[in-house]
């Protein structure tokens, strides 16, 4: 570790560290609540799909404890319908009203002295049900015999967009050859080890709903809540703890729940504390999408990619919440990948389904997107008998070419991907790894190599959802853009210096970011730097895009402390300048001191010039504000709203990811043995090197398990089948081999301190890049994830036969 | 074995993390829900609570334990020790120390049970191999990390603590 120079670049240890390893930390569940506190326990739905007849709370009411039961009475009362993205009647309420459309749905909400009595009463509540037949395929959702979720919608498909970009369909005809392939991205999700919790307080004096929650963002999320409470966004403060247990894009999901919960206690005239268990998480937080893909492309006979075309089947479960059908948009401008295609044709449909309702979870529409791009391009070089790398090579955007404009319209910002490509082919050993296959295939064994190249977008365009509509449906709504971040930077009369920022961490480790960005500023040390992150949307500075998702903080956040640093750094220099009678271009700050540059000695301590704004704003030189506490919100002016064209610039920063792998595969058992994996990124600037290294093997397990072992299973019923921790299986230190990380940082142009995103990469690249070995290793097309053993098993040996009569059993 | 009626709430007394305590518990309580609500020791967190995460793996007269899947009652008169058990924030303990090291925590969720995990394994097993610890982690379920650092961090703990006490 380098002891001179700036602290951001050093892989310094955390300040999170020491409370959260002693049993310090502070996560909602662990915070004090009044004493008159109820503890809340929700009934979900056992049935897909019902129209609800009759709830029957009035022996649970009964039920010594019991304080309230909140049904559909209270909520369509005292709520409305949540805002929907699209313009339809999806009619979303914070629980269901006529009719359950998902196993798990919730119906009511006990209110009872603990969460054990709560529990009780829920068994005592009779509701009548009118089962309704259910779907859970979305090609079969959108077909005109499908029951139909939303009777006055008239169809399952609640969106439909086309989008044509150059001239696809003149590419395609002129084709040399084309490639297809259909894929069928499953649902699985991040599941953080924390569940949601919830606090409401509804002071009836001032009208106020007073929440905590460990909501994560984005903040556009609380004008929906407030509209669904029928208050102004005022009358709705939320907070959040100072510690969250992971969230990887799911705690958007408490949403509903914060509503919800907010009647509850209105109802009920007390606080309301509710805690989600795991089963409540499994059945019904949040999802990734589903999607059926099917992508072709028009191909030169060398490889090159002239046209691709998509076709999006997007399943959203049995609601469009908000900020769905974000997960389909997110990677809309980038749809190209990292490849220098000009001519696109993208057909997007929304379907509805008797599932739980999506929303985010980490990697965001990327796993899915790059999941059919990247087996594309393995397919081409395998149909045009090419080397897939060299395929991948001959179509990235060029070095020379940066910024380059997508056709869907992402200016992707900055980078070197041949550069980073060749670097992780030379230093991952891929040659060393090419001739261990040719070596193991000679002795008859199964084995693979697989690639993927990905362009990691972070900083989303709050403006990109709006992508959904037509040009002529946003001239009508008024254009939506930007990306706000926000971060305060006060100093305190005795010189301190705190630091906040609308960041919501769930442990990705902002504080001791934030305070190495700050320290640099200011010439102290990190630890000197006090940073809180709790956020207060009554008392802190916030905004829509503000929050813990598309890989913001590094780029937008982290660079917005910065400038808020600066400023108060120049008029700190002002004040000094004029105490030690220099020019304030002339004035320095290292190790907690200021001084004149070239002569140290003419220096006064950090925390003296830094109280004069309390002590004495008398002295400061005349007309300039007190350097006292500054909030910057930044915006990135590259972020601008769709064009007429449909172009839309989905992000701010594109990082640049190449990973590739090999696997060795048991014929006998299916069983996939991870024998390698090489993952290079270029992120920006790197400010942190030690968590930049943390989020990618994290983002990599998400990865393997997504690849291997995760999904959100559904019987063709409806039945939810994945509802502990022994069903959804998640990889633990066994199953998750190290990866070789390896970096290369090509700054910025867009961002403060010219970093981008790195948290979500692996997440979209390490799936198809396994999916891709497994394919090479077998020889097959049709990959379907997640790879379990008897679905390998099956694509070798074929699928499993039914054992012969005689053979089922013992006989009697 | 007392005869408790699930009527009524009973007086737990157990010793926590080397002290005496008692707090009130109908017999149908989870330990882990009598540690956090009753007795305040937040410190260990609870992920499924059906044994499967580990995140409220406690020690039990100095063996590992799920919280989550004992009642409070049968903690009466045991010795019970949490994280909060381990070194204090200003003077880490030899593995807190190479956790925070090897950035073997993100959230922080599910490290509680994990150090108590590790604490009651190296004692036992104070010469480990990697494939031992992630085979003693595979009873651990962490979603930030990728368990590379709690690995590194398990290893590294091992070889300072079997310098601390040779021969132990």
């Amino acid at each position: 570790m380098p002891e001179e120079g700036p602290y951001v670049g050093r892989p310094i240890e955390r300040l999170e560290d020491a409370a959260l390893l002693t049993g310090r930390g502070r996560y909602a569940d662990d915070l004090p609540v009044r004493p008159d506190t109820l503890h809340a326990a929700i009934l979900r739905s056992p049935h897909p799909h019902a129209d609800i007849l009759a709830i029957d709370t009035s022996a649970a009411l009964k039920l010594p404890g019991v304080a309230a039961v909140i049904t559909r009475e209270e909520v369509t009362k005292l709520s409305s319908r949540f805002v929907v993205g699209v313009k339809q009647a999806l009619d979303c309420w914070a629980l269901a009203v006529d009719r359950v459309r998902y196993v798990g749905e919730p119906i009511a909400v006990v209110l009872a002295e603990d969460r054990y009595v709560a529990e009780d009463a829920l068994e005592r509540i009779a509701v009548e049900y009118r089962p309704l037949a259910a779907v859970v395929d979305p090609r079969a959702a959108a077909s005109a015999e499908s029951p139909r979720l939303f009777p006055a919608v008239g169809s399952n498909v609640v969106s439909e967009r086309t989008f044509v970009y150059g001239e696809p369909d003149g590419q395609f005809a002129a084709a040399e050859r084309t490639v297809a392939l259909t894929v069928d991205y499953p649902r699985n999700s991040c599941t953080p080890i924390e569940g949601y919790v919830v606090v409401a307080d509804y002071n009836p004096a001032d009208g106020v709903y007073d929440v905590l929650a460990n909501f994560q963002g984005p903040f556009s999320l609380h004008p929906v809540m407030a509209r669904a409470l029928n208050v102004p966004g005022n009358r709705l403060r939320l907070r959040t703890p100072p510690d969250s247990g992971g969230s990887f894009g799911v705690k958007q999901g408490v949403f509903p729940y914060v509503v919800l919960m907010a009647v509850a206690s209105r109802v009920a005239g007390r606080p309301v504390k509710w805690v989600e268990d795991r089963l409540e998480h499994l059945v019904g937080s949040v999802s990734a999408t589903n999607r059926v893909i099917r992508i072709e492309a028009a191909v030169a006979a060398d490889g090159v990619v002239k046209a691709m075309r998509w076709d999006q089947m997007e399943d959203c479960g049995a609601y469009l919440r908000a900020p769905e059908p974000a997960t389909l948009y997110r990677m809309h401008g980038n749809l190209t990948g990292a490849y220098a295609i000009r001519h696109l044709a993208v057909k997007n449909r929304v379907v509805v389904t008797n599932k739980l309702p999506t929303g985010l979870n980490r990697g965001f529409g990327g796993p899915q997107v790059y999941f059919a791009l990247e087996r594309l391009m393995q397919r081409i070089a395998v149909e045009l008998r090419l080397d897939p790398l060299e395929v991948i090579r001959r179509n990235l955007v060029p070095h020379h070419a940066f910024p380059h404009r997508a056709p869907a319209g992402a200016l992707l910002d900055s980078g070197d991907y041949q550069t980073a490509v060749a670097r992780a082919v030379e230093e991952g050993g891929l040659d060393a790894l090419r001739k261990k296959r040719e070596a193991l295939r000679a002795e008859g064994r199964c084995y693979g190599i697989g690639f993927a190249a990905i362009v990691e977008p972070s900083v989303s365009n709050m403006g990109y959802i709006t992508t959904v509509m037509t040009p002529g449906e946003r001239r009508k709504a008024g254009p939506k853009n930007g990306a706000h971040a926000t971060a305060t930077v006060a100093i305190d009369p005795l010189g301190g210096v705190t630091v906040h920022a609308a960041s919501t961490p769930q442990g990705q480790g902002h504080r001791t970011v934030l305070s190495q960005v700050v320290a640099d500023v200011f010439g102290l040390k990190p630890e000197e730097i006090r940073v809180n992150l709790e956020l207060d949307t009554q008392k802190d500075a916030w905004s829509i895009a503000s929050g813990n998702y598309s890989s913001r903080f590094a780029p937008a956040v982290a660079g917005t402390a910065y400038l808020a640093a600066q400023r108060l750094r120049e008029r700190l220099a002002r004040i000094a300048a004029q105490q030690l009678n220099v020019r304030p271009e002339d004035i320095e700050f290292a190790d907690g001191k200021i001084f004149a540059r070239g002569n140290p000695d003419n220096a006064a301590s950090f925390s003296r010039i830094a109280g004069t704004s309390h002590w004495a704003p008398g002295t400061l030189p005349s007309g300039m504000a007190p350097a006292l506490r500054d909030t910057v919100f930044w915006t990135p002016p590259q972020l601008e709203a769709p064009s007429e064209a449909d172009e839309i610039n989905s992000s701010a920063a594109y990082g640049f990811i190449f990973d590739f792998c090999g696997v060795e595969i048991d014929r006998d058992t299916g069983t996939i043995r991870i024998d390698k994996y090489v993952t290079m990124h270029d992120a920006g600037r790197i400010l942190n090197p030690r968590l930049v290294d943390g989020q990618i093997r994290g983002g990599f397990a998400q990865g393997v398990g997504a690849a291997l072992y995760e999904k959100l299973a559904y019987g063709d019923d409806g039945a939810f089948l994945s509802g502990t921790f022994a069903d959804y299986l998640v990889p633990t230190a066994c199953e998750v081999p190290d990866p070789v990380i390896l970096h290369m940082e090509t700054p910025s142009p867009f961002t403060p301190l010219g970093a981008k995103g790195v948290g979500e990469g692996n997440n979209m690249s390490t799936p198809v890049c396994l999916a891709n070995a497994v394919a090479d290793a077998l020889g097959v097309a049709e990959i379907a994830l997640p790879l379990t053993k008897s679905r390998v098993a099956a694509l070798i040996q074929g699928e499993e036969r039914a054992p012969a009569p005689r053979a089922r059993g013992l006989q009697r | 074995m007392p005869r408790l009626s699930a009527a009524c709430r009973h007086r737990v007394s157990l010793t926590l993390n080397g002290k005496a305590v008692s707090g009130w518990a109908e017999p149908r309580m989870l330990l882990s829900d009598f540690l956090r609500h009753a007795l305040g020791a937040t410190g260990t967190h609870v992920g499924c609570e059906n044994g499967i995460c580990g995140a409220c793996t406690i020690k039990l007269d100095g063996r590992a334990a799920r919280s989550c899947l004992m009642l409070a009652v049968q903690a009466e008169g045991r010795r019970i020790d949490t994280v909060e058990s381990l070194g204090a924030a200003d003077q880490l303990s030899t593995l807190q120390a190479a956790f925070r090291r090897h950035h073997a925590l993100q959230c922080g969720f599910c490290t509680p049970g994990i150090l108590m995990s590790l604490d009651d394994y190296l004692r036992r097993h104070p010469d480990p191999t990697e494939e031992e610890i992630r085979a003693l982690l595979s009873g651990h379920l962490c979603r930030c990390t990728g368990y590379t650092g709690i690995v590194q961090a398990a290893l590294e703990a091992a070889a300072a603590l079997r310098e601390e006490k040779p021969g132990a």
